[in-house]
């Protein structure tokens, strides 16, 4: 990542000093220490930067999000705070009512943290493991692409295509899960794919 | 868009028409503000209601919502009628000139050829006539009546200001003013924009929408000049990534098609893709197609893609009907022809219309599969939540997995954003639980698939178990692969056309764009018109360069524009025909005498002679379209249809309900109303709130905080004439469902007058569901009918037709 001088470092070399360097120049050494203490210490001190993009509507304003611990390093990392990207061409730091609340999207009560399956004629989801999910999903796919998967039409012309399961892509997955999702959707044969384009 | 957000800062006049900017898109409406405080630019806003970007125009005109083709022909018509259009650009850069075919016309409301019981047009004569050389035949003169310049004015002289204002109910005089402030920037040195969204897309005849004001724009001359263009304001993050990599049932990447049944080998599908010029030395750049079709053949089969296999032509599905598209999956789903479906990041049970067939149609489905970062409503079809979703759960046999992934926040990878720049983000948290990237959900489910065929054989695994998966955990590829996939890359050296001995790209590395690609097999490209996002420079699309020499906007050095890098589509059309702008002050690229060079990427080879070499290089005739060959299901030119639900006859043609070539499935028919019922006599209309995102941010506890309610939006003169008070509760209600909402009573909606009877609009707004930190509600599209653009299925929610009465509200 292209990173400038961060603002957390701009502050360090700087902001922080020119009060109580003033002050000293009057004579107030005591002061300026007592005053130093006094200062709250600013609350994206201790925080990584990483550069992101708003996820709603098309023009990706840039978001700087601050978390507590650093993912490159390996460590977990809680999100604790995220504003407009100041050096960002379009938004230049700006954010809509929805971008200045992101923080509340990704800290939402209405997360999904754990696979789920509802049986059939059940009025509850229950806990499943990713594997078991996983697995049977496949086998949903393969006993139906088996049974209804069409490699010639009536006419006698190769079609290999397969109908009756369907695939519905999003609007805000990145253009690199698109092409995943694009080669695993096709090379299984199906036609029923969409995104939401159209709406 | 043509042009980008930071480019709006160049334009002379604003039109928001079928969209609403300020509200839904609000940082990039700063550039409109910078417009108009740098460079006194005006703002027009068109729209049934006065918006929030109408209360910071320079002059608002009311319509009636589906009425759009009307007053945008009735604009063309004033302009041509007043001689206000760019002589020399209409001449050089469109289709003006050309002849159209003998037996081509138009006649009340339809073109030649129309099958009524197909729904569809022959469209044989819909063509350019061609001479004994093998090209379109011209006359420059523009004398001849079969040319397209005069067959355009007979067509449109229909839409005079008296006709728009019966149809659309825009009083003449605010017509009349709006068509003159547009009608300015037909000289070389005034430039308009279009910044239109959803507001013309979902209607039966969206495409047509856009399409008229792209005609117009064209007649100004402003395509491919700084501050001009078509501004598609998309509404997702990355719908146009999606829809570029070619997520949808009839596209490949890069705008590719998928084969149809008739195209019975890899031979037939390229015989109608040769993309002959049809006008001398142009360069009709599809013909590159098989360059890119094979190298997409190769990303996707690898060394399993041959020569001797076609490259797995086979493998592809071949279409039986245009489009698999969301509302045909949902009938076939209705209609029990479908088993599963898979829901990635999309909640269809609010998002599509018609909401009763959509829970009968989930409701069949043996499996349901949803993967999304937040607990959605469709994952939850099947669970009752009183009024707001009525089902009986014991009698749904739907299995349903509810797969949690993670947001933005947490994953890594590019999003094409409105102006078409790639932009790369990183993540910064570890996301919730068990939430999974779903790259890595993707691969998981692919990778289980392929050893189940593996293992067991079944119906043709081939294409599965030959897929290229070739990354270096194929449990979870990367983002960076991913991207360097669709780049591309060299599997044996690329060699120079103009001289075989020197090597282009070396084997293995990563092509520099798509020049580079080739038709042998050499070449990989998972997405031709991203090649050169992720090159042998690096990641493309991280670059955060923000340097713009002499304040363009263009910001070549941030992020990567598709394509190669390229920040206005058509900007050789900036310069005349000598290769020198049109405007000095707004100079974008010129010819120097050898090449064109300037501030972007040349839309054009850099060593076209200007005076040889048409700007519109990816059509055939080397010119823009003012008349369609071919493409258009519903004509060459555009034509005032009503809505399928509509509170007038359609004037200019009365016995035409709808498009008339619009698919409508059986039994949907009958559940529209009949034009002006008296059963349901209100327009409606739905919309978004710049307090929420659809239907993710009633999720987030601030923005419910601020919205926190459904409600609707109707004038104070009906609201009078149905005794409902401001704040009062009202039951609103379609042909195919009934929803309860709060009433706001608004000035900022007044009835229109349409051929002289009065037209009241109903405004729905959407984003309220049952599940989120919001209250419970319902949206516009319990209601509305189910019916697509005649060209690509966008479904008509903009126009719809309901009644409204005032209930008592519930207990508190």
């Amino acid at each position: 990542m292209n990173m400038e001088l961060s603002r957390r470092q701009f502050l360090a070399a700087t902001g922080a000093g020119v009060a109580g360097t003033a002050l000293g120049a009057f004579g107030f050494g005591e002061i300026e220490a007592a005053h130093a203490q006094a200062i709250r210490a600013f609350k994206l001190v201790n925080t990584t930067e990483t550069r992101n993009t708003c996820p709603y509507c098309s023009v990706a304003c840039g978001i700087i999000m601050y978390s507590k611990g650093d993912l490159k390093k390996g460590e977990k990392a809680e999100i604790v705070h995220i504003e407009g990207d100041t050096d960002h061409p379009t938004n230049r730091g700006t954010l809509c009512p929805k971008g200045a609340a992101l923080l509340d999207f990704v800290k939402a009560e209405t997360r999904l943290k754990y696979p789920m399956v509802r049986k059939p004629g059940s009025d509850k989801f229950e806990r499943v493991s990713w594997n078991d999910a996983l697995d049977r999903i496949a086998r949903l796919m393969k006993d139906d692409r088996d049974g209804n998967f069409v490699q010639k039409n009536n006419d006698g012309v190769t079609v290999n295509r397969w109908t009756t399961t369907g695939f519905l892509a999003a609007s805000a997955t990145t253009n690199e899960t698109a092409f995943a999702t694009y080669k695993v959707v096709r090379s299984a044969g199906m036609l029923v794919f969409d995104n939401q384009a159209r709406v | 868009m043509t042009n980008s957000w930071t480019d709006i800062r160049n334009t002379d006049l604003v039109v928001i028409m079928g969209g609403n900017a300020a509200e839904a898109h609000p940082c990039g409406f700063k550039w409109v503000t910078e417009a108009k405080a740098n460079r006194g630019a005006k703002l027009i806003v068109v729209d049934p209601r006065f918006t929030r970007s109408a209360s910071v125009a320079d002059f608002y005109a009311p319509i009636r919502q589906g009425s759009d083709i009307a007053f945008l022909l009735g604009v063309m018509n004033h302009c041509i009628t007043n001689d206000k259009v760019q002589w020399d650009y209409v001449k050089a850069f469109t289709n003006a000139a050309f002849i159209v075919k003998d037996g081509f016309e138009y006649k009340d409301g339809l073109f030649t050829g129309y099958d009524e019981t197909k729904r569809d047009y022959d469209k044989s004569t819909w063509n350019y006539a061609i001479g004994d050389d093998g090209y379109a035949v011209v006359d420059d003169t523009l004398t001849n009546p079969r040319c397209v310049w005069n067959l355009l004015k007979a067509h449109i002289s229909i839409y005079t200001p008296e006709m728009v204002e019966r149809i659309c109910g825009t009083p003449k005089e605010k017509f009349l003013k709006v068509a003159e402030m547009i009608s300015e920037c037909s000289t070389p040195t005034k430039t308009m924009t279009s910044m239109y969204a959803l507001g013309w897309t979902q209607h039966s005849k969206g495409s047509q929408n856009i399409r008229s004001m792209a005609m117009l724009q064209l007649i100004l001359g402003n395509i491919g000049v700084r501050g001009g263009g078509m501004n598609a304001l998309r509404g997702h993050s990355n719908i146009q990534g999606l829809t570029d990599v070619g997520l949808m049932s009839n596209l490949l990447p890069g705008y590719m098609t998928l084969p149809n049944e008739k195209e019975v080998d890899f031979d037939t599908y390229m015989s109608t893709r040769g993309f002959k010029p049809l006008r001398p030395n142009q360069m009709s750049y599809w013909q590159n197609y098989r360059k890119f079709f094979v190298s997409f053949l190769k990303s996707m089969w690898g060394p399993a893609a041959t020569p001797e296999n076609h490259f797995a032509y086979d493998w592809l599905p071949k279409l039986d009907v245009p489009g698999y598209d969301v509302l045909r999956a949902f009938e076939l789903m209705n209609q029990g022809k479908m088993t599963g479906y898979i829901c990635q990041g999309f909640n269809p049970l609010l998002a599509a219309p018609n909401r009763t067939k959509l829970t009968a149609s989930l409701s069949k489905l043996k499996f349901l599969v949803t993967m999304d970062p937040l607990d959605t409503e469709t994952s939850r079809f099947w669970e009752n939540h009183g009024e707001f979703n009525d089902v009986d759960s014991s009698q749904i046999q739907t299995e349903v997995y509810q797969l949690p992934s993670t947001c933005f926040a947490e994953d890594e990878g590019s999003l094409t954003n409105s102006g078409r720049w790639l932009q790369w983000h990183w993540p910064g948290g570890t996301a919730p639980g068990e939430a999974k990237t779903d790259n890595w959900i993707m691969a998981q489910i692919y990778t289980r698939l392929r050893d189940l065929y593996r293992k067991e054989g079944g119906a043709f695994p081939d294409p599965i178990v030959n897929l290229d998966w070739s990354y270096a955990d194929p449990g979870e590829p990367t983002a960076e692969e991913l991207a360097k996939e669709l780049n591309g890359k060299a599997l044996a050296p690329v060699m120079d056309p103009t001289d075989p001995t020197k090597v282009v790209v070396e084997a293995g590395k990563l092509v520099p764009s798509f020049a580079a690609l080739r038709d042998d097999g050499s070449t990989t490209s998972g997405c031709w018109i991203y090649s050169g996002c992720f090159n042998e420079n690096g990641n493309n699309m991280a670059r955060r360069d923000t340097s713009d020499p002499d304040e363009t906007g263009a910001y070549l050095k941030w992020a990567f524009s598709w394509p190669v890098n390229r920040r206005i589509l058509y900007n050789r059309a900036s310069a005349d025909l000598n290769g020198k702008a049109w405007d000095p002050s707004r100079k974008l690229i010129e010819w120097d005498g050898q090449k064109w060079s300037g501030y972007d990427v040349p839309d054009i080879a850099p060593t076209a002679k200007p005076q040889d070499v048409g700007p519109f290089i990816m059509n055939a005739e080397g010119v823009s379209r003012l008349f369609v060959v071919g493409m258009m299901r519903d004509g060459p030119f555009p034509s005032h249809y009503e809505p399928f639900e509509s509170p007038v006859t359609n004037l200019i043609a009365p016995r035409i309900r709808g498009n008339p070539v619009a698919r409508v499935f059986k039994g949907d028919f009958a559940q529209f109303a009949e034009p002006a019922s008296q059963e349901f006599p209100y327009a409606a209309t739905s919309y978004r709130l710049t307090e929420h995102f659809h239907y993710w941010t009633k999720h987030v506890w601030v923005n419910a905080v601020l919205q926190p309610e459904f409600f609707v939006e109707i004038s104070e003169e009906l609201a009078k004439e149905k005794g409902i008070v401001k704040g009062g509760w009202v039951r609103v209600w379609s042909k195919r469902g009934s929803i309860k909402a709060k009433a706001v009573v608004t000035k900022r909606i007044k009835p229109l007058i349409c051929d002289g009877k009065p037209v009241h609009v109903v405004g729905i707004p959407l984003h309220w569901g049952f599940t989120g930190a919001a209250k419970k509600g319902f949206g516009p599209n319990s209601l509305t009918p189910f019916v697509g653009d005649a060209n690509i299925e966008t479904p008509e929610y903009k126009a719809f037709l309901v009644n409204i009465e005032p209930i008592a509200g519930p207990v508190a």
